[in-house]
């Protein structure tokens, strides 16, 4: 089945947003239903062009909001179309609705997210509220580091959303502005391999299809509601099977292989950053500039953040003496932020300890720059060497007083 | 009607069997039930119309009753009958009748 690996990569220059509009181009979907919201506009302003020049088939549908947007994909979906659509920020807020539907409707529908803040104050910039906000509404969630991961994540997301173990919408997040409107460098596939590789699109039922008359939608009383949300519960479960499966067959055509998580210099490391998304960057430098001092420090990115990678998560940082977990979201009243919540209790279901600290950190584009890694280093080194959390466990990076 | 388990559902809310509703059971739902008066009707089939859940039952032409299984009540038979000939009755009531 799988191709062999391309001998001579295309390379191309590309902003991050698109990356994903090559990689839509290239997907070739039946249906693309999307609002321009910065900063996503580009993606689906690209699109547009491609379409009115005839160098897709897919049928654009201009919408008047997101949430005909996402209605307008469901629709698609239902009568047996890959549909896609992309948003940012306030745009996937005004979807939320609508993302309970694509779920519970087992619409496998690929979605591009810029991660943006949410107002107010009034920001364009990035953060993962977004997304994080709309963590529990059945949809697959992966994040991008670089401009590479946002290209290769949307191509392998196509084959994740349509497993047929899976068959559950996914959103692709990448960080507006850092990654979204900077040239970057990506390694295209050939358009044919790409085809090949997502495939044709097998949905579960189709509207059109008029030999087998069907209701798709119908009401639940309590009878039944429960029974088809245990049937999500199982289905996003499984995505942890399928992410790596997925994950090998991509790494065979483009020699770029990705897990659940991904370890930088972690095996040795005594302390450790737990961290999603275009922050990693930073943090990476950050590794290696303690290195260089001798100072044994490793990180841990998550690329998908649903379903949560427990296992890949405690087996990454068992035995590390302190681990701070950085939370790009607002998560008000909580104890901590998402990530640093779920890990700590992936710990502590497993019956092993850990000190963990949480930071909220880069909200609203703020730039979180590898000395204040640094910094986290050395705070994490004195808990390891003390075996003490100075209080408070959850912190705030960088915010004047 | 045996509940389905999450294992045995089709993923997804779909049915896939058209015209299943027949199973479902809706006339528990009945406040009120309608009452022919055979003296009164004329068997104009307005009531046949207009009843959104195809409660009234048909032979020759000619309405015979209605199917209280599926009838949930709603009273728009009543409401729209030009001879008046179905009265809606209290459901307990004509429980504790049958009871009887
Ligand atoms: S509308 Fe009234 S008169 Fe006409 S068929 Fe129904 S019950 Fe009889
Ligand atoms: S009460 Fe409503 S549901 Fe029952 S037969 Fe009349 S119109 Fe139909």
């Amino acid at each position: 089945m799988v191709e062999a690996m391309v001998k001579k990569p295309i390379v191309k220059a590309l902003e991050g947003d698109k990356a994903v509009t090559e990689a839509i181009r290239q997907i070739n979907p039946d249906v693309m239903a999307a609002y321009p919201v910065t900063p996503q506009t580009e993606i689906v302003m690209e699109f547009a062009e491609l379409v009115a020049e005839g160098l897709v088939d897919t049928e654009y549908i201009r919408v008047e909001s997101e949430h005909a947007a996402m209605s307008s994909c469901i629709g698609a979906a239902s009568a047996g179309a890959r549909a896609m659509t992309a948003t940012c920020g306030p745009g996937l807020a005004l979807m939320w609705e609508t993302l309970w539907v694509t779920s519970g409707l087992r619409c496998p529908i690929v979605m591009a997210v810029v991660n943006r803040s949410l107002s107010a104050p009034l920001n364009i910039l990035t953060d993962q509220t977004d997304m994080m906000g709309s963590r529990d509404s059945g949809w697959v969630q992966i994040y991008a580091e670089n401009h590479q991961e946002v290209y290769d994540n949307f191509i392998q997301a196509v084959r994740i959303a349509e497993h047929p173990d899976v068959m559950l919408p996914i959103m692709c997040g990448h960080a507006g502005f850092v990654l979204g409107h900077t040239l970057g460098r990506v390694e295209v596939l050939p358009d044919e391999v790409v085809r090949k590789f997502v495939g044709e699109y097998k949905p579960l039922y189709s509207i059109l299809d008029i030999e087998h008359p069907k209701t798709i939608g119908a009401y639940d009383h309590w009878d039944y509601f429960f029974e088809h949300r245990r049937q999500l519960f199982e289905a996003i479960n499984n995505v942890l099977r399928v992410i790596p499966e997925i994950a090998q067959e991509y790494g065979k055509i483009s020699g770029r292989y990705y897990g659940l998580v991904e370890s930088y210099r972690l095996d040795d490391a005594e302390v450790a950053i737990l961290i999603i998304g275009s922050g990693a960057g930073a943090c990476r430098e950050a590794v290696d500039a303690m290195r260089q001092k001798g100072v044994k420090a490793g990180m841990l990115k998550v690329r998908c953040f649903r379903p949560f990678p427990a296992d890949e998560i405690v087996k990454a940082l068992k035995g590390k003496k302190a681990v701070a977990a950085m939370d790009r979201c607002e998560c008000f009243g909580g104890e901590g932020g998402p990530l640093f919540i779920e890990a700590c209790s992936a710990f502590f279901n497993r019956g092993l300890p850990m000190k963990m600290i949480d930071y909220f950190y880069g909200l609203g584009g703020r730039d979180t720059v590898p000395s204040e890694f640094c910094d986290i280093f050395r705070e994490l080194f004195q808990i390891a060497e003390t075996d003490k959390i100075k209080p408070p466990l959850v912190r705030y990076l960088a915010v004047r007083e | 009607m045996a509940l389905k388990g999450w294992k045995e559902l089709e993923p997804g809310v779909v049915i896939l069997e058209p015209g299943n509703t027949i199973e479902y059971k809706s006339g528990t739902w009945r406040t009120f039930r309608p009452v022919i008066d055979m003296e009164k009707c004329i068997h104009c089939m307005i009531c046949w119309i207009y009843c959104p859940d195809s409660c009234i039952m048909v032979k020759d032409s000619k309405l015979v009753g209605f199917d209280y299984e599926h009838c949930k009540g709603c009273g728009i038979c009543a409401h729209e009958c030009p001879k008046e000939a179905i009265t809606m009755i209290e459901e307990a009531k004509a429980k504790a009748e049958e009871a009887k």
